[in-house]
Formats: structure tokens, sequence, C-alpha cells
């Protein structure tokens, strides 16, 4: 059984946010605001590039957490917070740990900081399955 | 009818609709998106692992579900969408931009290939206006459950900031501004300005900010001409002001005495900031407050 008492860091996750990665995931998660795949709108309504949407923000922290926790762990809820963005070319890294333990049930907090800054920040609860 | 009063009456009808999500769930949307994540857990792919999971089947990926009831390419909102007619209410108001800043998702349960969920929709809370990095502009919750038939299989408060773009301030024609003095040694700043140019004086060598009639040395031959300065500087000092009303601002603004990096300072509001994490030394860039097609005022904000 893996170590899941509270204060345990989870293996950091690092994701390069190539422009493939920031269209890709918009396009997956059915996300077709302009600023998320064609630059120019995206400049053109303030920004300095294409970047993440928060569908994709979701998935990025449910996957952090299900890598650490396994296949056989039930995601209950996804809480997050977005700062900065995070643009195409950058690189975001997730870190995480666990805030608080009943039984099987785990709360992991969960931050994802890029170049410029704290881009997400959350908590995931889940309940963890047998090894 | 004001924004608040906009919102109360959105609020007030409750929740939306039903609406169907365009596609049951079904393994070719689970493939793009786990792909498109990088998301590697055999329970949304492989159907064996998934059979002898604790799951006992394949399920989508709970982060998913949002997904499912995305409008596509070329969706338009229902009638009764209240994040919709909230976000017709703030476009009209000026605030045009929007950005994502909250979603709190709950999974009552995985869901299954061949489930089809449905979305209602309802309006939390607005709440503005407010100073944000990024411009002016309101925060708007909504709230969203999921069903498959009466069961409730997800939720999801959601909040995005709805905001005005920096250089998109309207333009305060009827509102009556201080005007500056414009003398024959300081129109081409104006001139400037009006073309989106900052314009710092030259002699010779030698910048100088405010422009006036006489070089610096006393060469009474001497000319000045101008350089374009590029915009970019930092806060060398600057003031809150809360109190007197001023012609033409809301309170409280900034005003920056902004020191470019061509090396003279300029004075002028720093539009975009908050007055709480103003501090000296923050990047600023030029920008160009258009009143009429007489008067462009020069102003900062915070740079990106």
């Amino acid at each position: 059984m893996k170590d899941c008492s509270v204060g345990t860091e989870l293996p950091p996750l690092t994701i390069e946010a190539t422009p493939t990665f920031v269209v890709s995931t918009a396009l997956a998660t059915r996300d077709f605001q302009d600023v998320h795949h064609d630059r120019d709108a995206a400049v053109q309504r303030g920004s300095k590039d294409i970047f993440l949407n928060i569908l994709t923000d979701t998935g990025l922290v449910q996957r952090f957490v299900t890598d650490w926790a396994g296949p056989e762990a039930f995601v209950r809820s996804i809480k997050i917070r977005l700062g900065v963005p995070c643009y195409a070319y950058d690189t975001l890294t997730l870190t995480g740990r666990v805030t608080e333990r009943d039984g099987d049930d785990v709360v992991v907090s969960v931050s994802g900081v890029d170049s410029l800054g704290e881009h997400v920040v959350g908590t995931v609860a889940l309940k963890l399955g047998g090894e | 009818m004001s924004i608040q009063e906009a919102a109360e009456r959105i609020a007030a009808r409750g929740e939306s609709a039903p609406r169907a999500a365009r596609d049951a769930v079904n393994q070719a949307m689970v493939n793009n998106w786990v792909e498109a994540i990088g998301d590697r857990n055999p329970v949304y792919v492989d159907e064996e692992f998934a059979t002898k999971s604790v799951h006992k089947g394949l399920v989508a990926p709970p982060a998913m579900v949002q997904v499912w009831t995305m409008g596509g390419l070329h969706w338009t909102r229902a009638s009764d969408d209240p994040l919709g007619a909230m976000m017709e209410v703030l476009d009209e108001a000026g605030f045009t931009s929007v950005v994502a800043t909250n979603s709190e998702q709950n999974y009552f349960r995985y869901l299954r290939h061949g489930e089809r969920i449905e979305a209602t929709a309802k309006l939390e809370s607005v709440v503005g206006p407010k100073r944000t990095a990024l411009g002016e502009g309101w925060f708007v919750t909504t709230k969203t459950t999921w069903y498959v038939g009466d069961e409730a299989v997800a939720d999801m408060v959601f909040r995005v900031l709805k905001f005005r773009p920096p250089g998109a301030e309207p333009a305060k024609a009827a509102a009556p501004v201080l005007r500056p003095v414009i003398s024959k040694d300081t129109e081409f700043f104006w001139a400037g300005l009006r073309e989106g140019e900052l314009r710092i004086q030259r002699w010779g060598e030698t910048l100088r900010h405010p422009p006036g009639p006489m070089p610096p040395d006393g060469d009474f031959d001497a000319k000045p001409d101008y350089v374009v300065a590029s915009g970019r500087g930092a806060v060398y000092s600057y003031v809150v002001h809360h109190h007197p009303k001023v012609p033409g601002k809301d309170l409280p603004f900034v005003v920056a005495l902004v020191e470019l990096e061509e090396g003279v300072r300029v004075m002028g509001e720093l539009l975009d900031a908050d007055p709480e994490t103003v501090h000296i030394g923050l990047p600023v860039e030029a920008a160009f407050v258009k009143i009429d097609e007489e008067l462009t005022l020069p102003a900062w904000r915070v740079a990106r």
C-alpha cells in the first residue's frame, strides 16, 4: 500500500504546453473559443499567445492525482482556481501533497506553476482503491 | 436596468431546461481526450483491465463530464441559458472579454459508455465591478447539474471573469475631463498621443519631459525635435487618489510617475492597477485614452 498519510508529497508532473498540446486539449474538451487555437485572435484580445483552457486544467489535475493514486481510485471532486495564464511554449509543473485522510478518503492539494507564477491551485478529493 | 438588476432577474428564472449532450458517452471522444491530456489510466481504455478493476467495466474520465455537454463549434446558447444571458448583459456594458477563473466539480459516480447526460444551469451570483489584473470586470458564478434520467451524476460551480480589456475603456466623451493647455512647444506631444505615439522632446543628445521652450544649455539657436519612446518603463513613484471626485474618473485611481527606459519620467493614470498591488518598480507600458477627436491622454497599464 502506498503511503497516503497527511503530508505525503506526490511525484511532480511536468507538462510542456506546446501549441499542439494547447490546441489538441482545447479540441478534445470541445472548447472552440478562439483564444485556445488562434494566436492572432488571442493577441487581439490582449493575450500573449494561445493558452490552456480550464477544462484541460481540470483534466490535468485529475491525471496528476490518479497517476499517483492508481486506476482503482474514485475521484469524488476536483476544485480548481486559475491564476496566471499558461501560454503556449510555457512549461507547467504540478506538485501536490495529501492534506486530509479519513480511512480511504483522501484530499490532495495541487498547485501548477509556470514561468509567470501560479497557474492553477486546487484540491482533489478521492477514495483510494486497493492495490 | 443596471447590471445588478439584470442579474437578479436572470437568477430569479432558476434552472434552465435540461440540455442534452450531443453524443452519448463514447470511446472515440474518451480516446481523443486521454491522448490530448496524456492520461494513461487503463480504466478508460483497456476493457479487460477495467472489467477486473473496482469499476467493473470501462468508465469515462470524471473530469470529462463538462465535455459531453459543451456546445461545439457552431453552437448558439439556448435562450434560457443563464450564463449566456448574463454574458449578453455584460457585453452590452462593454465587458467584452471572458476568462474562466474557478471550476468546482463533484462526481457522484463515473459515467459509462452509452449514457447520454443532460445539463441544467442556474445563475448563482454576479459580483462587481472589480479591478483585476486583466481590467475592470464582473465575476459571474453559475451552477450546473448533470443528470442521467432523474439521477444527478455530477455538478459544478463555475466562475468566469467578464472584463473590459485595457485600452477598450469607453470614450468618456460625455463626461467632462480636465483639458490640458496645449502650447506651440507641447503640440507635438499631444499630436503624438492622437497617433498612438509617446513623443519625448530631444535637444541634441538630451531628452526632456515635460517639453519646454528653452534648450538645456541655453543655446538660443538650438531647435528641438523628438523621439518616439518605446512606451516601456517602471513606476518611479505614485499616488492613489481617493478624494475629492475628479471629472471623468472613477475613484480610487492611481497616478504614476513612470521612468521610461529612455530615462525620462512621464506622469499618467495607471489604468488597470489594483491600488493594493501597485509598487515602485512595477513594469508598465504606455496606454492612450482617447477622450475625443482632439484629445488623447497619456496613461499606463501594467506590463504583461
